[in-house]
């Protein structure tokens, strides 16, 4: 081990880059936590996505063909459960480590060791979840919200190891979130006022304290599980004075705030791309970081609508309904802001604007459909069918999937100090629109019409739109390897040299920095007027 | 913001211990896993071994990142706004355990105030009780539950009472502490720091001989039904922190001895006595929560 004094010199020449496999092991560069968090959650992408395909496939006709029953809730379970937390919330934690420090001016994160710690507790997470696959009795098998019983009675052991590997996922990421919000709390650069802070830093600060308030809850909740199925406890189990509709409450708790823990810095991240494109300042700064804030207060009184049929006074289903509902305003405040932002402005489509568009239509829909969800009466005809599903990939896939690409098109040329391949860019984008809007809109029709979510076969009457639907899902997941190619030639520097602006409309610290980001940027930091 | 503005913000070289924690936690969740899987449908394994392991590393990273972490800040390389940011880091961390209690405190609320009354028949329950767990009364503490199982009632007096007083003094003691270290008084800080830490001790002994009261004498177990569970995993995952505590607290002690803290450089002091001040907090609700009402 250096010694302190060595560190010290270390320090003064440190422009140049560790070399080879340890630069990435013990690293404690944010912009290499950055591209380790963003490559690890491109690979789980695809990963869970590869899933969907064998879900997609076994539905594409209505009939038992290809995979065993068990195999396929395995698979609905796993793909949920790393498209939520190795996919969408390491993307988004991967962009904060790259974009905060550049965007408030900081010389790296607060806590650089322990932002390496919680990047390399997820791949073994990951490899802990995924090898449990291939275990006698198979993984993880009762959906991605583990309901007791079907975790504590009917599960197989493998859950032991669900359980401890969830735990260390949330260790990872309540200290990614402490990072965020400390660095944003304390190293903003002179000048850089609240009010003054990018939305996209506004909106992961309030989303990094959603995740250190929900993530031990979920953590409380395994913990039941766990000694539920092993230890004799009767948390979930009517026999011994519990009730399994408190696991649905706990869960839930930590379930809502966790799904606007991956919308809003997508909010962010469209509210960054939306004024460079249409070459106007935001359209309602402050009204937009006060929508974020209530969106996140929201979150935390509106659980109970996972559960309107599961057991609860009809006033409690009312109080959930009408808070819902509520949360249609800040997020509309949202919409209309970004709207407003283009109106009358000099507008390009360059690929993230494309993304930015994309998202501002489709996540509305989802939004809609969200809003139908939440009223109580109708929900008794919507729960747990194909609606829901269509509704949380809308709002997942074209709402929280699009911004990342959004912004990793919008910031790429930044990082590599290349322009991408445009051409395989627009190929990826519209393929991907027309696809995801193919697999995911007449989900919507099936549900209505009462097909259940998570089982293996359905009655004829669905066979024509799941066709449809499984054509889209494989023309999707085709689409994502044109971006993986994009993603690749990127890497290796191939392309057009960027400017430091990059874009012509672009403003704040982030573009003032070359293109490559150095390695070390803002050790003195600058000055904000 | 001023001085800031000068000040170098100390960004640490390369580091290998985050990996190295990051392989101890792997390896403690393969082991655990595989621990409880052996130990309760009893089979062969080496999950307890892993654990181990996983300890042991973990461990070793603890003692080399911390080891580095003091010659940093014992050379000056600290600045006050790297202070800051391990102080909002540590209230940040406090925070999310205080969360972690939430989740037990909510199943405890939930099932006392309403699954234990539902399954009693209260609500519009009638039938669930008439047809499902005929005879149940709904009582808590739920000393006989839906399907039979018996147990008694933890008193709050005793043990638990003097287990409340000792934690309190404790908490005070740790104040007395900090304004030793704070007015350069190091003989009182050893001393009140060395109290505290005995005073953690005491609390812990305490704790075993009830539970060992508990599951010997009054059939109160894990497996009794709600009330047992509630019980031992708030009681068991506070006496987990306190055991943290303390030991955050002798580390805390050997570094005053060796001459460490002063008062403008005592982060890890300050972090270690809120973690104690927390815990104390913590036993208060749970004083009140499990044991009286």
């Amino acid at each position: 081990m250096s010694t302190a004094a060595e560190h010290l010199h270390h320090d003064e020449h440190h422009d140049h880059k560790p070399s080879g496999i340890k630069r990435w092991l013990y690293t404690t560069n944010h912009k290499d936590i950055g591209t380790l968090y963003l490559w690890f959650a491109f690979i789980m992408f695809l990963i869970g996505g590869a899933m969907a395909m064998v879900i997609r496939a076994e539905l594409f006709q209505p009939g038992l063909q290809l995979v065993d029953p068990n195999f396929f809730n395995q698979m609905t379970t796993v793909h949920g459960l790393i498209m939520v937390f190795g996919a969408v919330m390491p993307a988004f934690t991967g962009l904060a480590n790259w974009m905060v420090p550049l965007m408030i001016g900081a010389p790296d994160m607060a806590l650089p060791r322990m932002n390496n710690w919680s990047f390399w507790i997820l791949p073994f997470a990951f490899l802990i979840l995924l090898s449990s696959l291939f275990l006698e009795g198979g993984g993880p098998n009762f959906g991605w919200t583990f309901y007791a019983p079907l975790s504590t009675t009917y599960s197989n052991d493998s859950t032991a190891l669900f359980v401890f590997s969830v735990h260390i996922m949330g260790a990872s990421s309540i200290m990614g979130a402490i990072n965020v919000i400390v660095t944003i709390f304390n190293m903003r650069a002179p000048g850089m006022t609240w009010m003054k802070m990018p939305l996209f830093v506004w909106t992961w600060l309030i989303t990094a304290f959603l995740l250190i308030a929900v993530m031990p809850v979920l953590a409380g909740a395994v913990t039941m599980v766990l000694t539920d199925k092993f230890f004799g406890t009767s948390f979930f189990n009517a026999a011994g004075g519990g009730d399994p509709v408190l696991f649905q409450h706990i869960f839930w708790f930590f379930g809502h705030p966790e799904v606007y823990i991956m919308i809003l810095p997508a909010f962010g991240i469209i509210s960054q791309i939306v004024p460079t494109f249409s070459r106007k300042p935001l359209f309602g700064y402050a009204s937009m970081v006060y929508a974020t804030a209530s969106i996140a207060l929201l979150s935390f009184i509106v659980w109970a609508h996972h559960m309107f049929t599961t057991g609860m006074p009809v006033a409690a289903e009312l109080f959930f309904m009408f808070a819902t509902m509520l949360i249609s305003v800040p997020t509309g405040v949202k919409v209309f802001n970004w709207v407003a932002t283009m109106w009358r402005g000099a507008i390009s489509f360059e690929i993230p604007m494309l993304f930015a568009l994309a998202f501002i239509v489709l996540f509305t829909i989802g939004g809609f459909s969200g809003l139908m969800l939440a009223i109580t009466p109708v929900d008794f005809q919507y729960h747990d069918t194909y609606f829901v599903v269509a509704h949380f990939h809308y709002v997942l896939v074209t709402g929280a999937v699009f911004s990342i690409m959004a912004a990793v098109y919008y910031w790429l040329p930044k990082w590599c100090g290349k322009m991408y391949d445009l051409t395989l860019a627009k190929w990826h984008f519209w393929c991907s629109l027309i696809s995801v809007n193919v697999l995911f809109f007449p989900m919507h029709f099936v549900g209505l019409a009462g097909m259940p979510r998570r089982i293996p076969d359905y009655s004829l009457q669905f066979a024509d739109f799941n066709k449809w639907v499984s054509i889209g899902g494989f023309a999707f997941g085709l689409s994502q390897l044109i971006f993986l190619a994009l993603l690749i030639k990127a890497c290796r520097k191939q392309g057009e040299a960027a400017t430091d602006q990059v874009w012509e409309g672009a403003e704040g610290l982030e573009w003032e920095i070359p293109s490559p980001a150095p390695y070390h940027t803002f050790e003195t930091p600058p000055v904000v007027k | 913001m001023s001085e800031q503005q000068y000040e170098k913000y100390y960004v640490p070289a390369q580091s290998p211990w985050p990996f190295v924690g990051a392989v101890a936690l792997f390896l403690i969740a393969v082991g655990a896993g595989n621990f409880v899987i052996e130990s309760t449908k009893g089979k062969d394994g080496y999950g307890g071994w892993i654990l181990v392991a996983g300890l042991a590393v973990l461990l070793f990273m603890l003692v080399g990142w911390f080891r580095d972490q003091i010659e940093e800040s014992m050379t000056g390389m600290h600045s006050s706004q790297l202070g800051r940011s391990y102080r909002q880091g540590m209230s940040w961390f406090i925070f999310s355990e205080v969360m972690f209690f939430a989740a037990f405190f909510g199943a405890l609320f939930y099932a006392r105030m309403i699954a234990v009354p539902w399954l009693g028949g209260s609500s519009n329950n009638a039938m669930t009780n008439e047809v499902l767990w005929p005879g149940f009364e709904a009582m808590w503490p739920l000393v006989k539950t839906p399907d039979g199982t018996t147990t008694e009632a933890m008193g709050w007096y005793g043990l638990p009472l003097i287990n409340t007083v000792i934690l309190l003094i404790s908490s005070v003691t740790a104040h007395f502490a900090h304004v030793a270290l704070e007015e350069g008084k190091r003989k009182q800080l050893t001393l009140f720091l060395g109290l505290t830490i005995l005073l953690g001790v005491g609390f812990l002994i305490l704790q075993v001989e009830e539970y060992v009261h508990a599951y010997r004498e009054m059939g109160l177990m894990l497996t009794s039904g709600v009330y047992g569970n509630t019980f031992f995993m708030l009681t068991g995952f506070h006496g987990l922190h306190v055991t943290l505590g303390t030991i955050l607290l002798i580390v805390m002690f050997f570094r005053v001895l060796k001459g460490h803290f002063n008062k403008d450089n005592q982060f890890a002091f300050q972090a270690a006595s809120w973690y104690w001040h927390f815990v104390d907090v913590v036993w208060v609700l749970l004083f009140f929560f499990v044991y009286i009402l």
